[in-house]
């Protein structure tokens, strides 16, 4: 009878654990960040595919970057709640917001 | 009449110089792909000069980032008017701007270290914010074919960020 405990415990814990992590997508197409705002949770993944011949970034100033090279796709798990303005370092006029919550 | 393209175009032109036999005309389409591949080529030739003289890497790599973009928009306005079958034609606006060109680059040669820096950086404020303003009141308007407009209104909101870029590289030197 050890068995059952165990699963007790199993289900228990899935029962716990969060909903499955998501993959977003924002879309840059012509320097514009698509959606602008985005709201995620702690442990989604943001896929920014970037349908411009030019290199882009997304960028939280005294935070992370992530580098959208021309044409492909850039990634990134959220780690943390809250909040952040993201922008373009390249070209500062590209703006988006995401809403993480925990 | 005096035009608010007459305007823009005195204003392209740096110092109003050159006085323009077609200034009161729009440009048309073979001499806006002309115009807008003309003053790339500035902005590439000019980074890298940049690239070349300057120690600061803030500098450096704003420069490489606009050989990167401009580059990469002459390749797409060189791909769109073999596609639309339009032959790019010399004129006064791009003359113009090549002949200012050459002046401030033999300018930006004579210099070295933090002052070649500060004025390479403060041109390019100058130059994007003048090239932005030429897009939208005279190129944009004037440009008849709409894959050439969309192209220019991709080119303006990136030399927008050029602009805005600059202006913040600019406001680290200080």
């Amino acid at each position: 009878m050890r068995a059952l405990p165990l699963i007790g415990a199993l289900a228990l814990a899935f029962a716990a654990s969060p909903a499955p992590a998501a993959t977003i997508t924002v879309t840059i197409d012509r320097l514009v960040f698509s959606p602008a705002s985005i709201e995620a949770k702690v442990g989604d993944t943001i896929e920014w595919v970037n349908k411009d011949a030019f290199a882009h970034t997304a960028t939280v100033k005294g935070g992370w970057e992530v580098m959208i090279p021309p044409k492909s796709t850039g990634r990134m798990t959220l780690k943390e709640a809250g909040t952040v303005d993201y922008f373009c370092r390249f070209h500062p006029n590209m703006k988006g917001r995401l809403d993480v919550s925990p | 009449m005096l035009t608010r393209p007459t305007v823009a175009l005195a204003a392209l032109l740096m110092l109003g110089a050159a006085p323009l036999a077609q200034a009161a005309d729009k440009p048309t389409d073979p001499q806006i792909a002309h115009i807008a591949y003309t003053a790339g080529v500035i902005d590439v030739e000019a980074a890298k000069l940049a690239i070349e003289k300057s120690k600061t890497k803030e500098v450096v790599d704003f420069a490489k980032d606009m050989v990167r973009d401009h580059e990469a928009v002459n390749v797409q306005a060189l791909d769109l008017v073999k596609k639309l079958n339009v032959k790019p034609e010399d004129n006064p606006t791009s003359q113009a701007l090549t002949k200012a060109a050459t002046e401030e680059r033999a300018k930006l040669a004579k210099l070295d270290g933090a002052a070649f820096d500060k004025a390479y950086v403060e041109n390019e404020v100058a130059y994007h914010k003048q090239v932005n303003g030429a897009l939208e009141t005279l190129l944009i308007p004037s440009a008849s074919n709409a894959e050439l407009k969309g192209l220019l209104e991709t080119g303006l909101k990136i030399f927008q960020g050029h602009e805005q870029h600059a202006e913040h590289v600019a406001g680290m030197l200080k």
